[in-house]
């Protein structure tokens, strides 16, 4: 979905007069948010023992929800993916090498894209030691299928993320190989991911200078909302974005950031016009609350501004572009870092997607500087 | 700042003491909270000694706050004289497991607000206490009351145990339409589920700073399941809930709308417009940054001067001072606030200050 704001221009006051940007449409990203995936689940037997891949037939993934295939909310589209992102011979959006590079890579100028493969990726199954096997098997298959064969690609350590112990494991494997850029976690976890569980996942991506990108989704066997289960899609995919506010909230909350200062985290595919009103709500009640949390030394929102970068898409889409520049200037212009989504169905086009009246600096920050610099590219 | 005339629509009397309601129990409830040594349902969400829930000023020597009208009319209509106050009880009615016992106790929580404070206090107004739990118990708790015009709105927690669109729930806003009773959704939650979409939060502080996205829940579930369309004249009242959540979830969910509306055809317009018909939100706790600047991007992206309504939260500590209504507001805006927003919301008010 790409949005409407730029169609909007009879209705904007506020916008300056002449355009900012010369050719929107040349302009190189770095994406923090692409999603691979296999043609058929064969890809990844060779990664896989004997014992995990009789698993995985007879069984299949077991996240902690109701159905044996597909997902508790039928998505908008087969897959969530564009409907023209499905390869030539068919092949499943974002699964053929030639066809993501002539339809993605080369189409929209992307300079490096972050891979995080979300499905079949093991992460969140009701088995901690299945994910562990899986998450390995798919770190590898990122390198095989993706990064290896096309260097603007860069993979993600995935972790089974509620065993602390095998996620550390994975990353001390990886993090040696500059193919991957970040570990990945997905934002609907056992327990909030601020409790001191997860913190050997912080502690080794302090030791290796990685960031911790926390996509959302997962499936924590909880309700996406504290007043139990939603019935429509349409709720699940807006909750996703409120189950993030409650990650963030938790992160600096138990002190994760006052721990471990050097550790940027990433939040992904969460939007992020929230998180501005949410730093004033945590500053207001730490204020008066914070005989509670004695471990915190500043508020809340300075702790945020410093070391949480949070993605684009989907992008917000207030009633005026003025109001989507005024909440990337809350939020702050070096923290928001491009992402498309592809190929899912919600995907942000670059030259459509930013609101007028950014500086050009502005635009390739977000685009690309900001990410440049939080990954060393 | 004096706020004469205004309609202050969210203060809280507490309940003193399980003592205080046994009175206003039927005979076999009464035996029970003897035998079964029934202490208190006090709610989990408003635990009395944390400093959000009372000003220093306002405790006694035991800490205990806003459980007498003398309290409430000394320290609230004393100070800023508001013509109007809304009682929201938050005693733990919605939190009790057996709907029969949580049915029980709703009326006595609404007995006891009617004779020890709307009888003693011609302005005080109350929000009816009902098990939601049990919609049909909940309609008849509504019966009960609506005869009395100072019961103006009908109260439920924003986390209980299903979502507030569910058709499981449409008696209550069958019932509460057809008497002019808005809904007012108030923080706080029954805990049926974590707080969180990833479990239990740590803290209290956390817990309280999180239920903003109960609020987006409750509000997408309602519009979803096109409560507005099957109750073209429901109003809701999110109280408590924080602001400036609201505009950048309305976007987004707005925005979804638009790409999933294949999913909800019911929902014939956009979530933004069905908000600013239907809901209102009370303006304290008001979480924006003092800063003028930040004051005016908020009003300008809530993006209308008929959403907010004027509420201390008294006897809760949100604001210090005098200081009621944040800097920023045009004396426009505060009018429509404190009076003119309150009487389009609550049409049981009308006529009566």
């Amino acid at each position: 979905m790409t949005l409407e704001v730029l169609d909007r221009s009879q209705t904007e006051t506020a916008a300056p007069a002449a355009p900012v940007r010369a050719k929107p449409q040349r302009l190189s990203i770095i994406d923090c948010d692409f999603h691979p995936t296999v043609k058929t689940i064969d890809e990844l037997k060779p990664y896989l023992s004997k014992r995990w891949w009789e698993r995985i037939q007879t069984y299949g993934l077991r996240p902690r929800h109701a159905f044996v295939n597909g997902d508790p909310y039928p998505k908008a589209a087969p897959r969530a993916a564009r409907r023209d992102a499905w390869g030539p011979d068919g092949s499943q959006p974002g699964s053929d090498l030639a066809f993501t590079q002539q339809h993605y890579l080369d189409a929209y100028d992307v300079e490096y894209a972050m891979m995080g493969p979300l499905y079949p990726s093991g992460q969140a199954d009701q088995d901690p030691e299945f994910t562990t096997a899986m998450v390995s098997a798919v770190n590898d298959w990122q390198l095989d299928a993706w990064a290896h064969r096309d260097k603007r690609l860069k993979a993600s350590i995935l972790v089974s993320y509620e065993d602390p112990q095998s996620s550390v494991a994975e990353i001390e494997k990886r993090a040696g190989d500059k193919s991957f850029a970040q570990i990945l976690l997905l934002t609907r976890t056992n327990e909030p991911l601020g409790r001191k569980r997860y913190w050997p996942i912080y502690e080794a991506a302090e030791r290796h200078g990685l960031p911790v990108a926390m996509h959302v989704f997962g499936y924590s066997g909880f309700p996406v909302s504290g007043t139990g289960w939603p019935s429509y899609y349409l709720e699940e995919t807006t909750g996703h974005s409120a189950a993030c506010q409650s990650v963030v909230a938790s992160l600096v909350l138990e002190g994760v950031f006052e721990r471990f200062p050097d550790v940027k985290f990433i939040n992904i595919e969460g939007g992020f016009g929230w998180l501005a009103a949410l730093s004033w709500r945590l500053d207001k009640h730490w204020s008066r609350l914070r005989a509670e949390v004695p471990h915190l030394k500043r508020p809340p929102s300075e702790y945020l501004r410093e070391q949480l970068y949070i993605t684009t898409q989907p992008m917000d889409e207030p009633e005026s572009p003025r109001q989507l520049i005024d909440l990337m200037e809350q939020v702050g212009m070096d923290r928001l870092l491009f992402a498309t989504d592809y190929p899912h169905w919600d995907f942000d086009d670059p030259a459509r997607a930013l609101p007028r009246g950014l500086t050009p600096e502005q635009t390739r920050a977000i685009c690309s500087e900001n990410a440049r610099k939080l990954f060393r590219l | 700042m004096r706020a004469s005339g205004a309609i202050d629509c969210d203060v809280h009397p507490n309940v003193p003491s399980m003592q205080a309601l046994v009175p206003y129990l039927d005979p076999y409830w009464q035996e029970m909270v003897d035998v079964r040594g029934i202490e208190t349902f006090e709610n989990r969400s408003f635990p009395l000694m944390a400093p959000i829930n009372a000003r220093p000023e306002w405790r006694d020597k035991k800490g205990r706050a806003a459980e007498s009208v003398e309290r409430i009319q000394r320290e609230l209509f004393d100070r800023w004289d508001p013509a109007i106050a809304i009682c929201n009880c938050l005693y733990g009615v919605q939190m009790i497991n057996d709907e029969h016992m949580a049915a029980a106790f709703a009326t006595a929580v609404n007995r006891w607000i009617a004779a020890e404070w709307l009888d003693k206090e011609p302005r005080l107004r109350a929000s009816i206490v009902v098990p939601v739990q049990n919609p049909e118990l909940a309609v008849d708790e509504i019966e009960r009351w609506a005869g009395d015009k100072r019961f103006v709105s009908v109260l439920v927690l924003v986390m209980g145990e299903l979502p507030l669109g569910k058709s499981f729930h449409w008696p209550i806003y069958r019932a509460a339409e057809k008497h002019g009773l808005p809904i007012c959704v108030h923080l706080g939650s029954a805990y049926r589920h974590p707080v969180t979409a990833s479990g239990w939060p740590t803290y209290h502080v956390e817990d309280y700073v999180v239920q903003t996205q109960a609020f987006q829940a409750q509000t997408a579930s309602l519009i979803s399941h096109g409560v507005f369309q099957k109750f073209p004249k429901l109003k809701v009242v999110l109280a408590e809930s924080g602001v400036t959540w609201l505009p950048t979830f309305l976007w987004r969910f707005s925005k979804g709308w638009r790409g999933l509306r294949i999913e909800v055809p019911w929902v014939d317009r956009s979530p933004l417009e069905i908000v600013r018909e239907h809901f209102r939100l009370t303006l304290q706790p008001f979480d924006a940054p003092q800063d003028p600047v930040e004051v005016a991007r908020v009003l300008d992206h809530l993006g209308s001067e008929d959403l907010l309504l004027y509420s201390s939260d008294y006897p809760h500590w949100q604001f210090d001072g005098d200081d009621l209504m944040p800097a920023g507001f045009s004396e426009e805006l505060q009018r429509k606030i404190m009076v003119d927003n309150p009487l389009a919301t609550y049409p049981r008010l009308g006529g009566t200050i």
